[in-house]
This record gives C-alpha cells, sequence and structure tokens, in this order.
C-alpha cells in the first residue's frame, strides 16, 4: 500500500474561502455574500428613495447646476475668476485656495513643530522652558479662537491702507493685508529660467559626485563654492545677455486700496499662522516622543565619537526617531487639512466658505454639493496619507539597509 | 455643527421617510403643540431676542400671528435662529415649519429649493453704509473699496452685477454670519458693508458710534422679504399667506388691537366676514372662525407691527415708505377677505 501525499487545494479558491468565510467555511461564504447584496440594496434604496423625494418636493437635484454661471466675487483666487464663470470654477477656486493655506500651512507646522520639539528636549533650561509654554499654551487653547485671536487681535490692529506701514515705498502692510511689488516677466525671463534649470541641474549632478566619491573612496570634496558659483553665476550671466528676467509693478495707493502689486489678504496671513503655530505644538510633542523614544545609548554613542550635538541628532537620532514620528505626523498634517475649513469663520474663501457655503445656499442642492466637499476632503486626506506611507516606506527600507 | 446636523437631518429626511412631503403640517404643529419659526440670528426690528430673551421684530410678529391663529396663543412658538447659509436646509429638512427671516424672493428660490414664498412682509432693497470720515457721496465713487457682505444673500450676487455694471473694481469678503461681517466692518477690513438698506439701519445701531456711519443714498436692488413655506402642503401654504393678509387688511379696514372688540361688534358685512360672525372663512382655512380675532389680538395689525418693531416707535425709526399701503401711496396690497 503505498501512500499518496494529498494534493494541496488550489491556492486562490482556498484563500477566497478563508478571507470570506473565516472559520465556516462555505456557509459563511454564502452568509457574506448574502449580507453584501443586501448592504448593496440598502445603498440602492436610499439613493433611489432620496431622489423620489427630491422629486416629489420639486427640490432641484442632479449636477446640472455645476455649469450655471456663479454670479457673486471672491476674494483671492489663484486662477482668473470672475462673477460671469460657473460654479464649476468656484469649486476649483476654492479648492485650490484649500490647497494653498494647507500646504504652507503644514510647511511652516512642520518647521516651528521640529523647531520646538528639538529645543524642548534642549539642555539649555531656558530654551526647553520656553518650548514648553509654547506647547502647553497653544495646544490648549481652542483653534477657532486662535484664528479669531490672530484676525481681529492682531491683523485689524494694524493701520489703514492711507497709514499703512511701508517699506522702500514698496511693501506695504495694513489692515488690508501685505502688499508686495508684483514681478512681471520681460524678455529675458525664458533665458533666465533655463540658466536657473542648468544650474540646479548641474549642483544636483555635483553633489551626487561628491557623495559617490566620499562613500566609494573616502575623499571628501568642498563643493560649496562651486554651487554657489553656479546657482549665482549662471543666471547673472543670462540676465547680463538677454537683458533683465523681470520689471517690478511697484503698488500705489489709488483711492481705497493699492493698485497694482500682489496683495497677501489678512484672512489668509491669519489663517496660515494660526494654523501653524497650532498644529506645530501637537507636531513638536510627536517629535519629542519620537526623539525619546531612540535608546539613550545612541545619542552617548555619538558623543562618544566625539560628534557634537546637533551632527548627532542629525545623523542618528532624528533618522531613527522618523520610523516613530511619520504616523502621528501624517494625522497632525490631516489635522491641519481638514482643520482649514474653519476659515469660513474669517471670510477666507476656502472650499468650504466658497462651494459648501455660498454656492450651497445660492443652489440649495445641500446633497450634491456636501457630497462633493466631502469626497474632496477624503481625496486630499487620503493622498496626503499615501504620500507620508511612501515616505515611510522608502525609509523603513533604507534604514534597514 | 448646527448645519451639519441639519444636513444629516435633511439626508435622512430625504433618504428614509417614505412621504417627505407631506400634507399635514397643521396637524403636525397641532400634535407638537408648537409653531417651529425660523428667524435671523438677531436683526434688530425684524427677530432679534431682548434682554429677557423674547424674541421681537417684523418677521417675529408673522410667526406669533400665525401661532394665534392656530392655538390663539402667540407664545406657542420656538424660536430656531438660522443664518443666511443655513435657512433653506432647516426649512427643506423640515426642522421648522415656516421660515420668516427677512429673505428675498426671487424665481430661483421660489422654483429649485422645494419652497414657496407666501408673500411680502416688508419691501426692501440693498444699500451701501460707509465711515463719514471716508467723505464719499454715492456708491458710483466706490471704485476700489474693499466691501464687506454676508455670504448665501442676494446682496452678494447684486453687489457683484452692481460693480461689474458701472465699471468698478472692488475687493468683496464674505463672512457667514451677520456679525462676523459688521466686526470686520467694525474693525478697518473694509471701507463698505453692503445689505437690505433695514439691515444697515439695524446694524448701524450695534456699532460702537452710529453717528460716524452713513447709509449713502443709493439703492441697487429690490428685496422683497417675505415668509417661506415647504413645497407640498397647499393648506398651510394658505395659511401663512392669509395670516400676513390678514394683518394688512386689519390695516386697511381700521382694525387695531385697541378698537378690536368695538369692531368685531360691528355691522359692516366686511368686518363681519372677517370676524367670523357671517359666514366660516377661517375654518375654510383649516383655522377657527375667530381666526382674525385672534391674530389681531396676538400682534396688531400690520401698521402697528411696522411701528413697534422698525418705524417711528422703534429704534430704528424707518419710514414707512413703500411699506405703506396701497391706498396711502405704498405698495403694501392685500387681496379681500371674502
Amino acid at each position: 500500500m503505498s501512500i499518496e501525499a494529498r494534493s494541496p487545494p488550489p491556492q486562490l479558491i482556498f484563500r477566497l474561502k478563508r478571507a470570506l468565510g473565516g472559520r465556516s467555511g462555505w456557509s459563511g461564504v454564502a452568509l457574506q455574500i448574502v449580507f453584501v447584496i443586501a448592504l448593496a440594496w440598502i445603498g440602492y434604496e436610499i439613493i433611489a428613495n432620496a431622489r423620489t423625494n427630491l422629486e416629489a418636493q420639486r427640490i432641484t437635484s442632479g449636477f446640472g447646476f455645476l455649469k450655471n454661471t456663479a454670479g457673486f466675487d471672491v476674494s483671492q483666487s489663484l486662477i482668473p475668476y470672475s462673477g460671469s464663470d460657473t460654479y464649476t470654477r468656484v469649486f476649483l477656486v476654492g479648492l485650490l485656495n484649500t490647497f494653498l493655506v494647507s500646504i504652507i500651512g503644514i510647511f511652516f507646522a512642520t518647521v516651528i513643530g521640529f523647531v520646538v520639539g528639538l529645543g524642548r528636549l534642549s539642555p539649555n533650561w531656558l530654551l526647553s522652558r520656553v518650548a514648553g509654554a509654547y506647547v502647553e499654551l497653544v495646544r490648549n487653547l481652542p483653534l477657532l479662537f486662535q484664528i479669531l485671536f490672530w484676525y481681529l487681535a492682531v491683523l485689524a490692529a494694524l493701520p489703514g491702507p492711507r497709514q499703512s506701514i511701508s517699506l522702500f515705498n514698496s511693501f506695504f502692510l495694513s489692515n488690508r493685508g501685505l502688499v508686495i511689488p508684483r514681478a512681471i516677466g520681460e524678455s529675458g525671463w525664458e533665458p533666465f529660467l533655463i540658466a536657473v534649470a542648468v544650474a540646479v541641474i548641474a549642483v544636483l549632478a555635483l553633489r551626487y559626485y561628491a557623495r559617490r566619491q566620499l562613500f566609494q573612496k573616502g575623499r571628501a570634496i568642498r563643493i560649496w563654492p562651486y554651487v554657489l558659483g553656479l546657482l549665482v553665476g549662471l543666471p547673472l550671466l543670462s540676465a547680463l545677455i538677454f537683458g533683465a528676467p523681470l520689471s517690478f509693478e511697484v503698488p500705489q495707493l489709488k483711492g481705497f486700496n493699492f493698485a497694482g502689486g500682489t496683495r497677501v489678504i489678512p484672512e489668509f496671513v491669519a489663517l496660515t499662522v494660526a494654523l501653524s503655530t497650532y498644529t506645530a505644538a501637537f507636531i513638536a510633542e510627536v517629535v519629542r516622543a519620537g526623539i525619546l523614544s531612540v535608546h539613550r545609548g545612541q545619542m552617548e554613542a555619538g558623543a562618544s565619537l566625539g560628534l557634537s550635538r546637533g551632527t548627532t541628532l542629525q545623523l542618528i537620532v532624528v533618522p531613527q526617531a522618523l520610523r516613530v514620528i511619520l504616523p502621528p505626523l501624517t494625522n497632525q498634517y490631516l489635522n491641519l487639512t481638514k482643520n482649514s475649513s474653519l476659515a469660513v469663520a474669517i471670510g477666507y474663501p476656502d472650499l468650504v466658505s466658497v462651494f459648501a457655503g455660498t454656492t450651497l445656499s445660492q443652489t440649495g442642492q445641500a446633497i450634491e454639493i456636501i457630497a462633493i466637499t466631502m469626497g474632496v476632503y477624503l481625496l486630499l486626506s487620503l493622498t496626503t496619507s499615501a504620500i507620508m506611507s511612501f515616505y515611510g516606506w522608502r525609509l523603513s527600507r533604507s534604514l534597514a539597509q | 455643527m448646527k448645519r451639519v446636523s441639519l444636513l444629516f437631518t435633511l439626508a435622512a429626511a430625504a433618504a428614509f421617510s417614505a412621504q417627505a412631503a407631506s400634507a399635514e403640517t397643521l396637524k403636525t404643529i397641532k400634535d407638537r403643540g408648537m409653531l417651529s419659526c425660523g428667524v435671523s440670528q438677531g436683526l434688530p426690528g425684524f427677530s432679534s431676542p431682548d434682554d429677557k430673551g423674547n424674541w421681537t421684530g417684523l418677521d417675529v410678529d408673522v410667526c406669533r400671528a400665525i401661532a394665534a391663529a392656530i392655538f390663539d396663543d402667540p407664545t406657542k412658538v420656538k424660536f430656531v435662529p438660522l443664518s443666511a447659509k443655513d435657512r433653506f436646509t432647516a426649512l427643506q429638512s423640515g426642522e421648522i415649519d415656516v421660515l420668516s427671516r427677512n429673505t428675498t424672493w426671487t424665481l430661483s428660490r421660489d422654483t429649485s429649493l422645494g419652497a414657496n414664498f407666501t408673500g411680502v412682509t416688508y419691501y426692501d432693497g440693498q444699500g451701501f453704509l460707509v465711515k463719514k470720515s471716508l467723505k464719499v457721496n454715492s456708491a458710483l465713487e466706490l471704485n476700489s473699496a474693499s466691501v464687506c457682505v454676508q455670504t448665501g444673500t442676494t446682496t452678494e450676487q447684486n453687489l457683484a452685477d452692481y460693480f461689474k455694471g458701472n465699471n468698478m473694481k472692488y475687493e468683496v469678503i464674505a463672512f457667514a454670519g451677520a456679525d462676523e461681517t459688521v466686526k470686520a466692518y467694525e474693525s478697518g477690513r473694509c471701507d463698505v458693508f453692503t445689505s437690505d438698506v433695514s439691515q444697515l439701519y439695524a446694524e448701524r445701531l450695534k456699532l460702537a458710534n452710529p453717528a460716524d456711519h452713513v447709509v449713502l443714498p443709493e439703492v441697487i436692488s429690490k428685496e422683497p422679504l417675505g415668509p417661506m413655506v415647504r413645497h407640498g402642503d397647499d393648506q398651510w401654504f394658505d395659511i401663512v399667506k392669509w395670516v400676513l393678509f390678514a394683518m394688512v387688511d386689519a390695516e386697511e379696514m381700521g382694525v387695531n388691537q385697541k378698537n378690536l372688540d368695538e369692531m368685531s361688534k360691528s355691522d359692516k358685512p366686511e368686518l363681519k366676514r372677517a370676524f367670523g360672525t357671517d359666514g366660516n372663512l377661517g375654518e375654510q382655512l383649516g383655522l377657527t372662525k375667530d381666526w382674525f380675532y385672534r391674530i389681531i389680538k396676538a400682534v396688531g395689525n400690520y401698521g402697528e407691527s411696522f411701528d413697534r418693531n422698525v418705524g417711528a416707535g422703534s429704534k430704528l425709526q424707518i419710514a414707512r415708505g413703500l411699506n405703506q399701503l396701497w391706498n396711502k401711496g405704498g405698495i403694501q396690497y392685500a387681496p379681500p377677505i371674502r
């Protein structure tokens, strides 16, 4: 009698059964399928019923409104916009404004957060206490309150446009925002851009070469004089040959406001400052926790190699801490993005304000607009997490090497 | 948070209720024992709570009159303060039975929101409030100005039309609430605050020094303000419509709170019909025979309510103007009660 090895069950089906049915096998699979069908049916009923009811009440539904003329203006838009554009355009304007405040907010929050987080761990008594006080003060006050504080107490206290604080008669700070000269491209603009691009590529190549030399042959090359030469020299050369790349339109007080120049509106400043300082307090704690999670011995090892505290942190501690820091840091970035919707309190035209606010009340199509807005925030947040996960994956791979 | 919960109510009402457009608003109100009325978050003269927390104003009086007609008790109203942005959602979702909140009657609002306007409580128009120190005498001198406006209003659109039509540039800063808008204007963020003229007078009273501010002469739009009800319940639509008509007709017939009892015994046919001593007009509306008496007893006629809230007897001191009766030079006109 020969014993024949039982052939293993087909992998795909086995896995499917395992995944769907768990331990209960095929009956479990059947139950799961019934459950999914029931779920789909409920979903369908909800949508169909909503549609019937909206029709019965003669509430307009559908997405046709996106093609209608908006008929209202917006104080800040990154793309050309006027009241005769469509609601789709309003949506894009709001979305870009949300993007802008989120990205700039994330940048400053990260910088301030790292500085404060490291400062809190500093052996310098004064520095660590100041950083500690900052964290405790800022993170324990409601964000809305802070936004209103920056907007109504700080920025609104600036003088009016006619008495604005000016620098070189071209930068003006007033309660209407910061007005700066606007750069206008001239004939030398394109060669200038090309020169900058060439310089940047050359610098990157140089840096790559220097690193290879360092790692492979142990030869340290001082590259910064060349970097400086390239970055300043090439664009300067292009400007000399092809003429100035830019001219500046200096703002002038005309009537009630400044004409010409570029303006940073106070709503944007207040929101960015409040969001970045608030989130920075949380990031500081995340950074502190991450660094404390790295064993003390690493710091001591660095010190015993003769590295300064800064270098030890930069080369040894922070890269290891990043693994711990990244997930909660992502949370903070997501929070910042979503908190940017508080813009509506101070009239900054973000997505929630111009689309889920003005557009909603003008068209009355709450369900569609809220669905779109939720979708956008979900997409924004998922994208942010995806980028951070990718960064985390690269980091853990490079640490594993 | 309020808005979010409203939206969920709306979504839930739309999605789950088998019959959202019910024709039973009156019955629902009677069962509840309260009229639920959407008002502003505080606009003196139209709807604002006084220092004891009682709501007063022209828009509030409409709600009280409806409650009086139903319950013979003008206090049986739950006032729901709503921002300009949230008001229609609250009506659609069924959180309120009637929206009486200085809302401009326009075609698109009448057709696409699933609601109907029932009449005009106040004929208004849009104007501009500026600081006297700017030495501006006309809205046409406002080129390049920064303008504060409340978002979700017809005001915002009229503003765009007006500046575009006159080839003027401007910067708009739109806020969700009336208070934020006024605060931004007061802090100097804007040169101009624009809204319905009645609202400009009302908000000016809240400023630190009202005399430093002036309303410009231009009125750039038509803003007929009136109450709204949901589509799908014609009886309720009729009731809200005729409560307002009753107030206007009462003024025209010379019936007021003081002479009410005397007038109710009058032999004049039109008064007998109104007071229900002849015929059953009130019952035809789904109310009681003495509906007219109840309304006037509770809030007085239209003219009394106007004077008390926004006119000569109030802080606002707004002249009757367009809101005078049709036979006295205005355009307030109500169909006859017969």
